[in-house]
């Protein structure tokens, strides 16, 4: 087989680790490509990077496909959406100020029931509150819009502002935001700077929200099948080992290395384990699930969460309601014909009802072991994609 | 007359920000502003109600500007990043040149290749000042590395420096590496012996 080096842009962030993985531990090279591995200094840049040809695949938040094809934001490039690399791992926290106004009322940090973070948060506010993002198209942006406007919090009692999260901690500390929404590490680092205390996991929300996906272009992904099947295949095989409990040291401290996060692997640990730590008090809750890379058809892009992002996308922005020729951003049909040859267990169907499985539920694909795990929001609604309402 | 045109300017270095402005004053056409401190950064931006805003390509806080590409921004005007169109071709070039430009809806594009090309031209000096900066610093440690690695041989096989020198340029041809290479693996290898 040709060996062919695959330029991949990626953020910094631990989500990137199936990419990194992928590269360092050999899984890349098991398929005959080599991952050049691209840090990119902005959302914006990455994309323009993927866009203009500079690499051909990238670590992309998972709404961005979607909102480009909807025609939303800069450059119209027609991505495709070929696997998902990471379920969950944002984080919500409060500055200071908030901290100390929701201690001085008792609230406990219990790192878990939204609704009730909500309304401890809308007695706490004297105003508007103001959260920071890392980009206007993100699963960040949409889980903070679901969660204000089915809780007392309310859409109109907050502001969403774009804050490069290398910066996040700066921002809170000079009380440009006053909250927050980002993956990790940027909760950890702002906790450890003292300038806040964590809220909720992204989790808490939604159980079950692609977060991350390995993005192409189209036309890529059209013309390039060998090389976009060996790419698929490497990083599925690289999220099945960081999906072992004993990977996740050494997980940890590749990420770590100064080419790569260049920070400490405790810091990087606590996504990892799903063992955070709140606040400059030590406080610390284990939040299982807090990010995964595999089980339960993670990585499979399912149609019906590119739906649910559509719909999301097009009520926020107030456009038509056609949504089908934005979901099919996610391209289930590559990933399975790619991973038909592996010993993956494929789910049968490529839709789902978002929402709807409240315990891990045996569910009809290809090798008869798939099991589902709970993805409820955390208000019990169901999303039909059939349906979306 | 057509109305002067309001540039801004995203840059934090003093320095780089005075070159490119006196270099877009040169055009004639424009009032040119820079912010240098990216608090708030979307309300400053919209302060101005710019017509185009230059930004560095490698700075994080290009995602701030993508807010203001969507109508619910904060701008009244929503700017579009500068790729579509007839100025397709200029995109490409300024980013190939490191910048990111966005510019407001429906300005022509004749009234905005000027400013364009003088700001390509200037982060692409910028770019190539920064590259020779990094080549020259990656020339010196390269230096270094061979110094100590000949010191190495000179001491553990008796050789003067010029013999110290021709062996590794040997082994590095014979290896088909740099020299640099191969004295950065003996460095490393006397370090572990050491």
């Amino acid at each position: 087989m040709r060996r062919v080096t695959i330029p991949v842009a990626y953020m910094p962030l631990v989500d990137a680790a199936p990419l990194i993985v992928a590269h360092e531990l050999g899984f890349a090279e098991a398929e005959a490509i080599g991952l050049e591995l691209v840090p990119a200094p902005s959302w914006s840049s990455l994309r323009d990077m993927l866009g203009f040809g500079r690499v051909d695949a990238a670590h992309m938040l998972s709404p961005v496909p979607v909102a480009m094809k909807m025609g939303l934001g800069g450059m119209g490039t027609s991505l495709a959406a070929v696997c998902v690399l990471s379920v969950n791992g944002n984080v919500i926290g409060v500055g200071r100020p908030l901290e100390d106004r929701l201690r001085a009322a008792e609230y406990g940090f219990d790192f878990e029931d939204a609704a009730a973070a909500a309304t401890a948060l809308k007695r706490a506010s004297t105003g508007k509150l103001v959260f920071g993002v890392p980009f206007p198209f993100s699963m960040h942006v949409e889980l903070l819009r679901y969660w204000a406007e089915r809780t007392e919090l309310g859409l109109d009692s907050i502001e969403i502002r774009t804050v490069p999260p290398p910066l996040m901690a700066d921002a809170l500390e000079a009380g440009d935001i006053d909250a927050f929404c980002v993956g990790e590490p940027w909760g950890s680092v702002a906790v450890d700077r003292g300038v806040g205390a964590l809220l909720l996991p992204g989790r808490a929300i939604w159980q079950g929200a692609p977060e991350k996906v390995l993005a192409t272009r189209t036309d890529w992904a059209e013309t390039e099948p060998d090389l976009l099947g060996r790419l698929i295949r490497a990083v599925w095989q690289a999220s099945r080992w960081l999906a072992k409990p004993d990977s996740r040291i050494t997980a940890a401290q590749i990420l770590s290395r100064e080419e790569y996060l260049d920070l400490p692997l405790e810091l990087i640990d606590r996504a990892l384990s799903g063992r955070m730590i709140l606040s400059r008090k030590g406080e610390q809750r284990d939040c299982d699930g807090f990010l995964r890379f595999q089980g339960s058809a993670a990585t499979f892009p399912w149609r019906s969460q590119s739906k649910w992002l559509a719909h999301r996308l097009a009520a926020a922005h107030g456009m038509a309601a056609d949504t089908d020729a934005a979901a099919a951003v996610f391209r289930s049909d590559l990933y399975r014909q790619h991973m038909a040859q592996t010993d993956a267990d494929l789910p049968g169907a490529s839709a789902k009802l978002e929402g709807a499985i409240l315990h891990p539920t045996a569910v009809a694909s290809s090798r008869g072991e798939l099991n589902l795990l709970p993805d409820r929001f955390f208000d019990g609604a169901v999303f039909d994609p059939d349906d979306p309402g | 007359m057509q109305n002067r045109l309001t540039v801004v300017v995203v840059e934090e270095d003093r320095d780089r920000a005075t070159g490119i402005v006196d270099a877009l004053m040169k055009t004639g056409d424009c009032d040119v502003y820079v912010i240098g401190n990216y608090t708030s950064l979307a309300r400053k931006i919209a302060e101005h109600a710019p017509d185009i805003v230059l930004i560095d390509i490698d700075n994080p806080t290009r995602d701030t500007m993508e807010e203001l590409t969507l109508a619910s921004g904060p701008l009244d005007r929503p700017v579009a990043m500068f790729v579509s169109g007839a100025a397709g071709g200029l995109a490409r070039e300024a980013i190939e040149a490191g910048v990111s430009a966005y510019v407001v809806d429906g300005l022509a594009p004749e009234r905005v290749k000027p400013v364009m090309d003088t700001a390509i031209a200037r982060f692409s000096m910028v770019r190539q000042m920064r590259n020779e900066l990094a080549e020259t610093r990656r020339a010196l440690e390269e230096r270094k590395v061979i110094d100590r690695a000949k010191g190495l041989l000179m001491k553990a096989k008796g050789l003067d420096e010029d013999a110290a020198y021709a062996l590794l340029r040997k082994t590095a041809m014979d290896q088909g590496r740099k020299v640099a290479d191969v004295a950065e693996a003996l460095v490393t290898a006397a370090g572990l012996l050491g």
